[in-house]
């Protein structure tokens, strides 16, 4: 049991993802995590601004108990099955992080020059998280879909314009890494 | 209790995301230097999983939990959203290395500047749907 603790590598994670994805067809549901930001966009008031956000939430209601699920599971996943939270990457994708100022890179789960207070104070990593955000609920929302909705529920059902969203995925993820980065950092 | 399951299924997916590494912002760095097969291991084994369930779902006509129909509504036709919506989100992906199911894991792990993040992708949220009707679809 002893590997539990330990990073799980792709071919159980992978197919631990594809289990979940069916659990919730077969109550009837599908896995999507990007719609429950309009959800939350709902509740808070934005169905008076815009009739996008005007539907019953309350249909939403299971997919709202599956975030706070995800929630509590990286609590856990964390605090009780972690004994190193570094992240183990490839030593050459560590020089490139090293050179573009990113000291962490292979000892950490996630940059502290960016996820630390410290960092945040420092104006341009607060930046940096506030608009990779923004993209991130504005892109799912106009695509219809992210990782989830489109990368695993809509390519295994063999969807032509999940296709498309993933093929964007990776234009616009390759552009940020390999000619926007240099720039921001 | 059908909530009591989606709420385990949610923990089961939190603990996947932050174990398999997926939520973590160096392994999205590495993906899209192509320098690791890790993410697209993941990817990969789960569509190949999931393309032949969901087929021998919709051919042998499988019912659900509660033996109701199982439908799959497929997605609007269309270029445009799918390019532009998926060329945006994967600018974020890529910035802020967090997909929106790694956000809440994130959360939940103590990162809290993750908090950030997720306040920027309710108001990009938002902003959608304030533009919706401009936007080509």
């Amino acid at each position: 049991m002893e590997w539990i603790f330990e990073p799980w590598p792709w071919y159980v994670s992978g197919p631990l993802i594809a289990l979940i994805m069916f659990l919730l067809i077969f109550i009837g549901k599908g896995f999507g995590m990007s719609s429950n930001l309009r959800t939350m966009c709902t509740l808070c008031g934005a169905d008076s601004r815009s009739d996008f956000f005007d539907f019953d939430w309350k249909t939403q209601r299971w997919n709202l108990i599956v975030v706070i699920g995800a929630i509590i599971g990286g609590f856990i996943g964390a605090n009780f099955l972690s004994n190193d939270l570094s992240v183990a990457i490839n030593p050459e994708t560590i020089n490139t992080l090293q050179e573009l100022g990113f000291k962490s890179a292979g000892e950490a789960y996630l940059p502290t020059e960016l996820f630390t207070w410290e960092a945040v104070g420092g104006i341009k990593a607060l930046i940096i998280l506030l608009v990779g955000g923004i993209l991130i609920g504005f892109g799912a929302r106009y695509a219809g879909g992210c990782t989830s909705g489109h990368a695993i529920s809509g390519l295994s059902n063999l969807q032509l314009p999940s296709l498309i969203a993933v093929v964007g995925f990776f234009i616009g993820g390759l552009v940020m890494v390999h000619l926007l980065f240099p720039i921001i950092f | 209790m059908r909530s009591i399951g989606y709420l385990l299924i949610g923990i089961f997916f939190g603990i996947v995301m932050f174990k398999s590494e997926a939520a973590s912002w160096f392994r999205i760095y590495e993906m899209f230097q192509f320098q690791s097969f890790h993410m697209y291991g993941i990817i990969g084994s789960a569509l190949f999983i999931g393309v032949i369930g969901i087929q021998i779902i919709k051919r042998k006509n499988i019912k659900s939990f509660f033996g109701q129909q199982i439908t799959f509504i497929p997605k609007e036709k269309s270029f445009s959203r799918y390019m532009y919506g998926g060329i945006i989100f994967g600018l974020g992906w890529a910035l802020a290395g967090a997909c929106p199911g790694p956000i809440f894991t994130l959360i939940g792990a103590g990162f809290m500047p993750i908090l950030i993040v997720f306040a920027g992708s309710l108001l990009g949220t938002f902003l959608y749907g304030l533009l919706r009707k401009k936007l080509p679809h």
